[in-house]
């Protein structure tokens, strides 16, 4: 093509911001949460923005795009910004505009009832989950990742535009291991997991895969090279030692002809405990409580259930401030599992490397309704 | 136009219920107002996905826009006989504002070339932080490029081996904690790595993330394979009126984060002071004073986070450097682990480049194929990546605690007398 060019950048930020935002850079001084979802900032300079959060699905269509646009334009001067948590933020200067504001957002359903802009976000609740892509756009996932989301969203939807729970909960899930939602550090991770070894495409394997490639792509070693006569002609191939596998998928990610999709055999395991933020206590990675439960379109309702027994658990008992890996830390794990009732199994006792980290080694353990004295 | 086929999606159809919003109501309305088959075919394969609880979409296919290796991934439906119009459905990554701010006039363009060219759904955004356009043709990817670049003054994210679309918090535009110019320090690095970005050259992905504080909004320690994160090194700002404003229940605590429930009235003793993790703060309850002693501070952001009217960060602002964190595949998850305890980051930022570039250098020359940058460190050991690989001297922030075994590895050069010794000799003082 003519006159093509290259390596422009993405687009300048500065250009995209509304002019108090321009003008009060660096210049910000304090905030307020003036009611769930509407963040009240001042500036060194005494102006104010209220910034107006709104949930919406990480996968949306043009058309949506389009009404954001046109809220835009009719109270923000077309300025509008997106979190790293795929809600929307409309920034308006003055009171007047933010009721109207949010009078109008709440009026905007889709045709069969859900809302399109839900406010809230902020402060001590749950706000909106981010996620992979799912059986919509991927071609490794153990589970949706759209549909699950909508379902415990729709079940956690109180706790989007309320501050009831003791901190924030930040939820997250990815569809597989790989992890591109990067679960492992949410107060809540719903991630899914494969659970039967890979096939192999004996007459196919060598056509399209790098066997060498392959074979290191295993973290456990489990899969070796080998060679299989179909119909008198020799083909290169591999061959998987299945006790050794952990179902982490990245030979299929090396390989196409070796699969591991099975709609039995996969399904979601639940993480908690997790966090980023520095407050009071390390960045933590989230633990197994969960190891599997059963893929169950289109509304998930036995992982709808274990979510909201966890949050509403957590919610009764934490401290103010606590997050629920903070929580789970003071009481104990074992006490985690017997007030969440989630059965304790050998899957949560790690046999992964570094293990021993994780071992009891002292007698600072609480008796709960798992000791039976022996 | 060819037939539209609506497929018959009932399970699908239950996710248009319940009040958080409806993806699948969005993409029906839209696919019904612009007759566009992709959409119906999407629902379509869907549903066959909720039906056998398994994906649809085949593995890989590599395309591509002309003189770039990354930020186009191939997608093809391994049901193509029947959803004709997604058998061929890529990703487009393009690389967002930093921050994400938008106006509408550049978002209606978007708009206007996506339906024109492509389905006409979109992520926003994706995990990375592109704004992701979902489901095109390959014929389509250069057009849609040269609208993008043309047109709307977009380029393409990251994707494949290469330097990942890097991201940041909203940073100084609207945050008050904000210890480094976030947005600015993202932009310079993207477009000096473009070549990085666009080109693999690298063992696997590697991601820079930039939080202006440690209360770190874009997961930059848990995600990325350079987390900058901004701090302070002098001290808390204090305005003693309004810690007395808090105390008193003027101010609410937390800027307001707990309002839809009875706490109780503030009590600074029991939420701020006994929860600092160093116990470094004291409030005098004679004077109505308080006190940090900011030498035994570690900027944990809790007093901040509580008094956001009364407290501060300090002044004299940079960020920490952290290195190595990812998802677990395939050594298990890993958190970035401190390098640099503070590095003032000030345009041309070059201090933070001579370190990016010494280690792509050193990742280049000895990682493995998909090996991140988190692994390779656990490879040589974090002692000799801080201090053979990048030259810096090893001090006890890089480390929770001292190892608690005694197998050094000494060096010959290290040991007195060497390690060539004569056993003829060890012998002679030794009989066998």
């Amino acid at each position: 093509m003519e006159n093509r060019i290259t390596d422009i950048g993405p687009p300048h930020y500065a250009q995209f911001f509304p002019p108090v935002i321009k003008k009060n850079y660096g210049k910000w001084k304090s905030h307020e949460i003036v009611q769930p979802g509407v963040i009240k900032y001042t500036s060194e300079t005494g102006d104010v923005v209220y910034a107006v959060r709104v949930g919406c699905a990480r996968l949306i269509t043009t058309d949506l795009v389009r009404e954001v646009c046109e809220i835009a334009d009719k109270y923000c001067d077309g300025y509008v910004r997106w979190t790293t948590r795929n809600n929307i933020e409309f920034h308006v200067t003055d009171e007047e505009k933010l009721r109207a504001l949010l009078d109008d957002l709440k009026g905007r359903k889709f045709p069969n009832g859900s809302y399109k802009f839900p406010v809230g976000g902020t402060g001590a609740s749950v706000t909106n989950i981010v996620h992979t892509q799912g059986w919509v756009h991927c071609h490794t996932p153990a589970i949706d990742a759209s549909g699950v989301v909508k379902a415990v969203m729709d079940e956690l939807f109180d706790y989007f535009g309320s501050h009831k729970l003791p901190a924030q909960v930040r939820i997250a899930l990815a569809c597989c291991l790989n992890m591109c939602g990067a679960v492992h550090c949410s107060d809540i991770a719903i991630l899914g997991i494969h659970r039967k070894p890979p096939l192999v495409e004996d007459d196919r394997l060598e056509h399209v895969c790098e066997i060498p490639l392959v074979v290191a792509a295993c973290p456990l070693g489990a899969i070796k090279p080998a060679t299989v006569e179909i119909e008198g002609k020799k083909k290169k191939t591999v061959r998987v030692n299945v006790d050794r596998c952990m179902f982490c998928g990245n030979c299929y990610t090396m390989c196409p002809a070796m699969p591991l999709a099975d709609g039995e055999g996969d399904g979601i395991a639940i993480l908690v405990g997790g966090k980023i933020s520095n407050r009071i206590s390390p960045p933590k990675f989230s633990k197994l409580v969960i190891p599997y439960i059963p893929n169950e379109p289109p509304r998930w309702p036995t992982t709808v259930k274990w979510v909201k027994k966890i949050l509403e658990t957590y919610a009764q008992h934490a401290r103010k401030y606590e997050r629920l890996g903070e929580w789970a830390e003071r009481i104990g794990w074992e006490r985690f599992f017997e007030l969440c009732e989630i059965p304790f199994t050998e899957k949560s006792i790690d046999d992964y490397r570094l293990a021993y980290d994780t071992y009891r080694t002292s007698l600072h353990f609480k008796f709960t309704s798992h000791v039976e004295p022996m | 136009m060819a037939d539209i086929k609506k497929h018959d999606t009932p399970m699908v159809d239950e996710l248009k219920s319940g009040p958080w919003p409806s993806f699948v109501d969005d993409i029906y309305s839209y696919a019904e107002k612009h007759q566009k088959q992709a959409c119906f075919d999407l629902m379509g394969q869907l549903e066959l996905s909720y039906k056998h609880k398994e994906t649809h979409w085949k593995h890989g296919g590599i395309v591509g826009v002309f003189g770039y290796g990354g930020g186009v991934i191939g997608r093809y439906s391994d049901q193509q006989d029947k959803f004709p119009a997604i058998w061929a459905f890529h990703t487009i990554r393009v690389n967002q504002p930093a921050s994400k701010w938008y106006h509408s006039s550049a978002l209606r363009k978007l708009c206007d070339m996506w339906d024109h060219r492509g389905s006409g759904m979109l992520n926003t955004h994706g995990s990375t932080g592109d704004l992701v356009l979902l489901g095109t043709v390959t014929e389509q990817l250069e057009p849609i490029f040269y609208d993008l670049t043309h047109q709307m003054n977009m380029d393409l994210g990251g994707s494949g081996s290469n330097l990942r679309t890097p991201s940041c918090c909203v940073g100084k535009a609207r945050c008050e904690w904000s210890c480094i110019d976030t947005q600015a320090l993202t932009y310079d690095l993207t477009m000096t790595y473009q070549d990085e970005l666009h080109r693999p050259a690298f063992p696997y992905k590697f991601k820079f993330k930039i939080s202006g504080c440690p209360n770190d909004c874009v997961a930059a320690i848990a995600r990325a394979d350079l987390s900058i994160i901004g701090t302070w090194i002098d001290d808390i700002r204090i305005d003693q009126e309004a810690v007395r404003a808090y105390v008193g229940g003027e101010l609410k605590p937390n800027a307001g984060a707990h309002s839809d429930r009875d706490w109780g009235p503030f009590d600074i003793q029991k939420e701020v002071i006994d929860l600092c993790p160093t116990q470094c703060m004291y409030w005098d309850e004679k004077e109505k004073k308080l006190y940090i002693n900011n030498k035994e501070c570690n900027r944990c952001m809790h007093c901040i986070n509580v008094m956001p009217e009364a407290l501060r960060p300090g002044t004299d602002t940079g960020a920490t450097i952290l290195m190595g964190a990812k998802a677990p595949i395939l050594e298990g998850a890993q958190l970035s682990t401190v390098i640099v305890p503070f590095m003032r980051l000030e345009p041309p930022y070059d201090n933070l480049k001579e370190l990016i570039e010494k280690t792509w250098d050193f990742w280049m020359e000895n990682g493995k194929n998909r090996e991140r940058l988190g692994e390779l460190i656990q490879r040589v050991g974090l002692n000799r990546f801080i201090v053979d690989v990048l030259g810096l001297k090893p001090i006890p922030q890089h480390v929770r605690e001292p190892r608690s075994n005694p197998y050094v590895f000494w060096k010959e050069e290290e040991v007195e007398g060497g390690w060539q010794r004569d056993v003829a000799e060890f012998r002679k003082r030794h009989p066998a």
